[in-house]
């Protein structure tokens, strides 16, 4: 408390009328929120939909939050060990005391805790609020921490994602789940390509994605082909359509290059639901042969197609999961090549002259560089991941339909990838597994699934607009890793020039 | 290969060097705005030329049609390199200019990648050399032996470039965290790693303090005189335009005034006039009044 009142400028008398008016204001937008979302409930009745009300709730929350920014008030007032007893004292209430809603008991802890929290930081640091840079300074700081560790995390990773589906833990559906994060972990390094890279914002990547699944299944509905065979094909015209679309659109910039890509996304997937007599329309096309042991033998119980079974083979226990395992492998080989592919791009004139591109294209015109080439290769061969994705996808559903490819897997993998941080390759496996991974996990929680999601998102854009580990290590060092980037941006304002 | 030799030879012995740029009739509009009217001149090899004038003269217009980032009206401008080979610039595609042709630029306003590393920066500069030298990605992403052969190269030139500029200490800081002075330096070395026969500066000291700005003067007479590089600069900085430049160009409402060396135009009653505005006839201050009257009676006199 003294160290408080010292290092304000004197110790001020509370302005009660501000933070009472401060307090007013945000109860009175909770309410308005609240009337609406938890005042009204629509219920089942024998005559139709009724409405029902729950008007006591919606006093609690407005109470609660009007607490909660008075205390936020007092903290930045110089009055945090107030409020930090106080708080205390309300989640240990909410803890203890019996009160009439499950949901008003969670939120008095979870606020009572977070405020007190606040408090005790405040206390600690001296400070109430962190400004917008210092904050982004020290995340960045974690950022490049984060960076820099990955030399030892991403080995660790990938021998976990290698050893996974034989840990004792790992059933079916742990693999599943396995199996769902790694195709949009693929997908997330393929956009990263554009998106991260090239600074070209595709807002229609899912349509590559489709293009991969559509041909693979077409080409083995029509000509028999073989998953083997299909999936060098499936990149191919994934990524030859992504050159088809690039040539007329690429020399737009921005905005309307987003909107272009959003219009190719819709196209693709209207044209798979129309062209009946084809693409099967929204019936989709199912009985899509599953993969084989790299066409020596098959995952059925008997093996088919003249192919021995995979279990027999080996002399195994029949079981259905060695497919999904070795999908899991599949999946996992085909993510690291994206990955292992941007790692050696970056260090190569076509790399740096993306990012160049994303930095400044005109400079980069000014250079020499042949700007829609290079926007083309970037465009091709993230379609050719998407393509690759797409197949993958395509045999390990055994059916699809346009249904799976609509605008929303175009911005959940945009999200998994500005989430992360433009061009971190761990920050698109970070976000995937918050993006992906943990409403999938979460399916208890039910209709606050999305809520949840959502919260992530918003807190997210908050702390960290720029994505989750947006630090970029430069390609190539002339003094290593000493002298670096560190160096560079704390000596920033110091640094003078020779 | 003996002409060729004597020419080299008389070259250096001359202050003048051979022809390397001649814009000829060069106009440029914008709708109903004459930007740059009928301006013709030479720049020449191992020579700097500055290019001068007021405010909205026409200058960067001018730039931006012999860098390929605008396509002139009306106009013809050749290339001639050394070894004989010469380009009309007007028939270039913007990004040719610089691949091709080897014209290298500068902006106004610094347009570095600001998000990577001053080393970065120049790396991306050898980008054609480089994408060759990695058979358009593919011998490079295997870490082919030709390629890293080359990418070594390419570092040692960006090392003699950051040496040259005096960025060396700060090689692997990110471009947009260097002082503004570094920047417009590391610009210029940029340019540079692009090897080109004509490096086009766009008001290269703006914004440089004088020490700064004899550093960049110093810079542009050690590329002009060891790298055999003509040198066409845009400046508003007269003590640096006034030191370093052969040949001033001058520009004044899109057209030509003057053209000839700095003491020339220094002298030359239209730049005069552009500058500082005509005479008119207002009350002037006694003494300046006498002044002129004697000068006039001079005049009259001789």
């Amino acid at each position: 408390m003294t160290t408080i009142s010292a290092s304000t400028p004197a110790a001020r008398p509370v302005d009660w009328p501000a933070i009472l008016r401060e307090a007013a204001l945000t109860a009175f937008v909770a309410l308005l929120l609240t009337v609406p979302l938890v005042g009204l409930r629509s219920v089942d009745q024998p005559t139709g939909l009724g409405l029902d009300t729950r008007f006591d709730q919606v006093a609690a929350v407005t109470l609660l939050v009007f607490l909660g920014r008075l205390g936020l008030g007092l903290i930045r007032e110089g009055r945090a060990l107030v409020v930090l007893v106080l708080s205390l004292l309300a989640a240990a209430a909410g803890f203890f005391i019996e009160l009439p809603s499950e949901e008003l008991r969670v939120l008095l802890i979870a606020g009572g805790a977070v405020l007190a929290i606040r408090a005790a930081l405040t206390l600690v640091t001296n400070r109430s609020t962190l400004s917008q840079a210092e904050r982004d300074k020290r995340m960045d700081r974690v950022a490049a921490k984060v960076q820099h560790a990955s030399r030892w995390l991403a080995p660790i990773g990938i021998l976990f994602a290698v050893a996974f589906p034989m840990m004792p833990f790992a059933d079916r559906q742990l693999i599943d789940i396995g199996i769902l994060l790694l195709t949009y972990i693929m997908l997330g390094w393929g956009l990263n390509i554009v998106v991260g890279l090239a600074g070209l914002l595709d807002l229609g990547y899912v349509a590559f994605y489709a293009v991969g699944a559509y041909s693979y299944a077409l080409l083995a509905h029509y000509f028999g082909f073989s998953f083997w065979l299909c999936l060098p094909l499936a990149g191919l015209l994934a990524a030859f359509s992504g050159v088809l679309l690039g040539f007329p659109v690429l020399r737009l910039r921005g905005d309307y290059f987003a909107i272009v890509t959003l219009g190719f996304g819709e196209i693709i997937r209207i044209v798979l639901i129309n062209w009946y007599d084809f693409t099967g329309g929204p019936n989709g096309i199912s009985g899509i042969p599953r993969p084989t042991f790299f066409g020596i033998a098959d995952f059925s119980r008997n093996g088919a197609d003249g192919l021995p079974s995979f279990a027999e083979m080996f002399g195994l226990e029949f079981s259905t999961v060695h497919r999904i395992i070795f999908l899991y492998y599949l999946i996992l080989v085909l993510a690291l090549l994206v990955s292992l592919f941007t790692l050696r791009v970056r260090k190569l004139a076509i790399g740096r002259a993306w990012e160049a591109l994303r930095e400044d294209d005109i400079a980069c015109a000014s250079l020499g560089i042949n700007r829609t080439n290079m926007k083309l290769a970037a465009f091709a061969i993230a379609a050719m991941f998407g393509g690759f994705a797409g197949s993958f996808f395509a045999t390990r559903q055994g059916f699809i339909s346009p249904e799976s490819f609509t605008f929303i897997e175009s911005a959940i993998i945009l999200a998994i990838v500005v989430l992360g941080g433009m061009g971190s390759q761990l920050g698109v496996v970070v976000a995937t597994f918050l993006v992906i991974g943990l409403p999938e996990f979460f399916r208890e929680l039910e209709q606050y699934r999305m809520v949840a999601f959502g919260l992530g998102m918003v807190l997210i854009m908050l702390w960290r607009p720029r994505g989750l580990l947006a630090h970029r290590d430069p390609t190539i060092l002339l003094h290593g890793r000493a002298k670096g980037t560190q160096t560079g941006s704390t000596q920033a304002a110091g640094g003078t020039a020779p | 290969m003996t002409t060729a030799d004597m020419t080299n030879h008389m070259t250096s012995n001359n202050t003048a060097g051979a022809p390397l740029l001649t814009v000829e009739h060069l106009t440029m509009r914008f709708g109903g705005l004459v930007a740059v009217n009928d301006v013709s001149f030479e720049a020449r090899g191992r020579e700097i030329t500055a290019v001068i004038g007021p405010n909205g003269a026409g200058k960067t217009t001018l730039f931006n049609c012999i860098t390929g980032f605008y396509s002139p009206t009306v106009g013809r401008m050749t290339l001639r390199h050394p070894d004989g080979k010469s380009f009309l610039l007007e028939q270039m595609p913007g990004f040719r200019i610089s691949q091709k042709a080897g014209v290298a630029r500068t902006f106004q306003n610094i347009r570095l990648f600001g998000g990577m590393s001053a080393l970065e920066n120049l790396m991306v500069a050898q980008h054609n050399k480089l994408m060759r030298a990695s058979g358009f990605g593919v011998a490079g992403l295997f870490g082919l032996p030709s390629y890293s052969r080359v990418e070594k190269e390419s570092v040692e030139l960006a090392k003699y470039w950051l040496d040259r500029v005096r960025l060396t200490e700060l090689a692997d800081w990110q471009a947009s965290n260097l002082p503004y002075g570094a920047q417009r330096r590391l610009e210029i070395a940029r340019a540079m790693c692009t090897e080109p026969v004509l490096l086009c500066l766009d008001e290269p000291a703006a914004g440089l303090n004088p020490r700064e700005s004899a550093d960049l003067a110093e810079i542009l007479t050690y590329i002009r005189d060891k790298h055999e590089t003509g040198v066409l600069l845009i400046e508003h900085d007269m003590s640096v335009v006034m030191k370093i430049s052969d040949h001033v160009v001058v520009l004044d409402y899109g057209r030509k005034i003057s053209d000839g060396d700095p003491d020339f135009v220094k002298n030359d009653p239209a730049v005069i006039r552009a500058y500082l505005g005509e005479e008119e006839d207002e009350e002037l201050p006694p003494e300046v009044a006498a002044d002129l009257g004697a000068e006039l009676h001079d005049g009259k006199g001789a």
